[in-house]
């Protein structure tokens, strides 16, 4: 059967959503001025970032990458130390340096690659797990590089108060929207299948001349470019960074589970997830000032998500639209369906029972 | 010089004990059921938790408490997977089961630091503070009597393996799972008992290492790196593994310590790992299955 989705109609609905989604981001700040709201908003959008960033290598390849804060916290660190040595000024220039910080954490990622994906499944969670530690230790260590435990300072930048929030809000946006741009176009290149077909069944892939390994390291190392860009602009925001707050193993399990929460796999997945968990989080963190609290409702409501929508909101959307569709009888023909002259036995109740 | 070196091997032993004992509960875990325990860190701080209230509330001897800690902590693992862990589909377990599990992992750190605070703790009794004069060597009481319950616990667990029909269908479900369903082996019950046997010896680890070190809720996260790599160097699955990973890594730590500096004694524990890998992608003693995809 046909997917009822794939006609031109919710083809033609999907790009006006998502260009008025894209209005709304843009418009955002000039309609939410209070700088409480906006700091939210720019958050979620680095997690929009990063959840797609995850996503792009572990949701698309099966390999769930648990340390992807080693991305972040590199792309944070590269800031912080070409700004010291260049004794740059706060100001918009610095933003120019975020995009070499996020190329940084992509080479990061190269060796850290090479070494984590000589394993599989559950012995490449624990080793990007490991990784995740080494990095946290070096921060306090390298006292040259990192200042260790007494943390780097950042330049800062002399914007008023009232639009201080917005230029982090844009670039933010730019790079959300690369993120999810590079998602949408990993997703339909040949590329985007290599890494399915791993996915599915990596030996018979390599089998069918995959070039697995190539093909895993050029994702993972994007996935560090991306992350990277995130972890840069969140220490210049920060104004100064610690190695626990960028080398954060919450921040690994959160982008992870935001993709989970949206449709592993999926380019709006992680953007979906991204969106109601992160305001959430930040909601959750300031009505409970209490830390045991908040840390109990997140994970309850991890639990949750778990139990009852382990494929993700948009893929059990998705489902549920097209099991309507389908059932309201009448299938919705776009020009492009077949004519439906065998429908009188599509009517029958058993055709109609939707598998699965 | 050389007595120094001599202490930190006899302290890597020591210590490495204890971490194997917590470190096979996790690779049992991983042997039957193919997943991951990232709850396991914050189960050993739970049980420092239980012989810290048991002391300070009813003045019970960490040691004596273990009767009542190990057994409450099997029921809180039979708990976690009638609970959470086998209503997992199928299909994505492996991913799904790390993330359940280190939701119960923020749950219960949440909980700890509703009742306790971020306050650091540690365990008192007078073996803690007193040393055994010993070859030159001054040994804390608590480290060799960790060990000793360590080796304890280890053999009370290889006898349960080896001897007991349990322990066939715990081990005959780690050779094959489907084959052991086959056989008439009920795969839930043994799932509940391995998950309860793996929370259970984190109640003697958590007591040693609450006795040995402070710690608060948030310790949770340093033990789970820790016994992570131990697994991981020793082979998935494989307890034998484990235990030899745990001493070598345990000692190397300690001996960088002196050799080098403390500061980078941790990092060296995970630099083991990354070498080991390079050569062996499948751990020191891991099966060739932990490969296949």
């Amino acid at each position: 059967m046909n997917d009822p989705l794939a006609t031109p109609l919710w083809r033609g609905a999907r790009v006006g959503t998502a260009g008025l989604a894209l209005i709304a981001a843009v418009a955002f700040p000039f309609v939410f001025t209070n700088p409480a709201v906006t700091s939210v908003a720019m958050f979620t959008l680095l997690f929009v970032g990063s959840s797609s960033a995850w996503n792009l290598f572990s949701g698309y390849s099966g390999y769930m990458a648990l340390g992807n804060a080693v991305f972040f916290g590199s792309g944070a660190y590269f800031l912080a130390n070409v700004a010291k040595d260049l004794h740059l000024k706060g100001g918009i220039g610095i933003f120019a340096l975020v995009p070499l910080a996020g190329l940084f954490a992509g080479l990061v990622g190269v060796p850290v690659g090479w070494l984590a994906l000589r394993t599989r499944r559950h012995t490449f969670v624990v080793v990007t797990i490991s990784i995740f530690f080494v990095f946290q230790l070096l921060a306090y260590n390298l006292h040259s590089l990192t200042n260790g435990s007494g943390g780097m300072q950042l330049p800062m930048p002399p914007w008023l108060a009232d639009t201080y929030n917005n230029y982090f809000y844009a670039a933010a946006l730019v790079v959300a929207v690369v993120a999810i741009a590079l998602s949408w176009a990993v997703r339909r290149s040949r590329f985007g299948l290599d890494l399915l077909a791993i996915r599915d069944d990596e030996d018979r892939a390599r089998g069918l001349g995959v070039r697995t390994e190539r093909v895993k390291l050029a994702a993972f190392a994007l996935t560090g470019f991306i992350t990277g860009m995130c972890g840069a602009i969140t220490a210049y925001y920060l104004g100064s960074i610690y190695p626990p707050f960028v080398f954060d193993a919450l921040f690994d399990v959160t982008i992870a589970l935001m993709a989970f929460l949206g449709g592993l796999g999926t380019v709006t997945g992680p953007v979906v997830g991204a969106l109601l968990l992160e305001p959430m989080q930040q909601y959750l963190t300031l009505r409970f000032s209490n830390a045991g609290i908040s840390l109990i409702l997140f994970g309850c409501l991890f639990l949750l998500v778990i139990r009852f929508l382990p494929e993700g909101v948009v893929p059990s959307l998705a489902r549920l639209l097209r099991h309507v569709l389908r059932t309201r009888g009448e299938p919705q023909a776009g020009p492009g369906d077949p004519p439906p002259y065998d429908s009188p036995a599509d009517h029958s109740p058993a055709a109609r029972e939707v598998p699965r | 010089m050389s007595t120094e070196l001599a202490k930190a091997v006899v302290d890597g032993v020591l210590t490495g004990g204890v971490y194997a004992l917590m470190a096979a509960g996790l690779t049992l875990i991983f042997g039957v059921m193919e997943i991951i325990n990232i709850a396991q860190g914050i189960l050993v701080v739970l049980g420092a938790y239980l012989s810290y209230v048991l002391q300070t509330h009813l003045g019970l001897d960490p040691f004596l408490g273990l009767f009542i800690t190990v057994p409450v902590m099997f029921f809180v693992g039979v708990g976690i997977e009638w609970g959470f862990v086998r209503r997992l589909k199928q299909q994505n377990r492996t991913a799904l089961s790390i993330l359940v599990t280190f939701a119960v992992a923020i749950v219960i750190e949440g909980i700890l630091t509703q009742f306790f605070s971020g306050d650091l703790r540690s365990l008192h009794a007078w073996y803690v503070d007193r040393s055994l004069h010993l070859l030159g060597f001054y040994l804390p009481y608590i480290y060799l009597l960790g060990f000793a319950l360590a080796v304890a616990g280890l053999a009370a667990l290889q006898v349960f393996l080896y001897r007991t029909r349990t322990g066939y269908s715990i081990r005959a479900s780690m050779q094959n799972r489907a084959g052991a369903q086959l056989v008439g082996i009920d795969i839930n019950r043994v799932s509940a008992i391995t998950f309860g046997i793996g929370a259970a010896v984190t109640a003697a680890g958590g007591m040693v290492f609450g006795a040995t070190t402070t710690f608060n809720p948030n310790s949770g996260y340093d033990l789970i790196s820790r016994l992570l790599v131990i697994v991981v160097l020793g082979g998935l699955g494989s307890i034998g593994g484990a235990l030899i990973a745990a001493v070598v890594a345990l000692v190397i730590e300690d001996v960088t310590a002196v050799l080098w500096s403390p500061v980078w004694a941790s990092t060296m524990f995970f630099a083991v790992l990354i070498v080991v890998l390079i050569v062996r992608p499948n751990g020191l003693f891991g099966r060739q299955a932990a490969r296949a995809q």
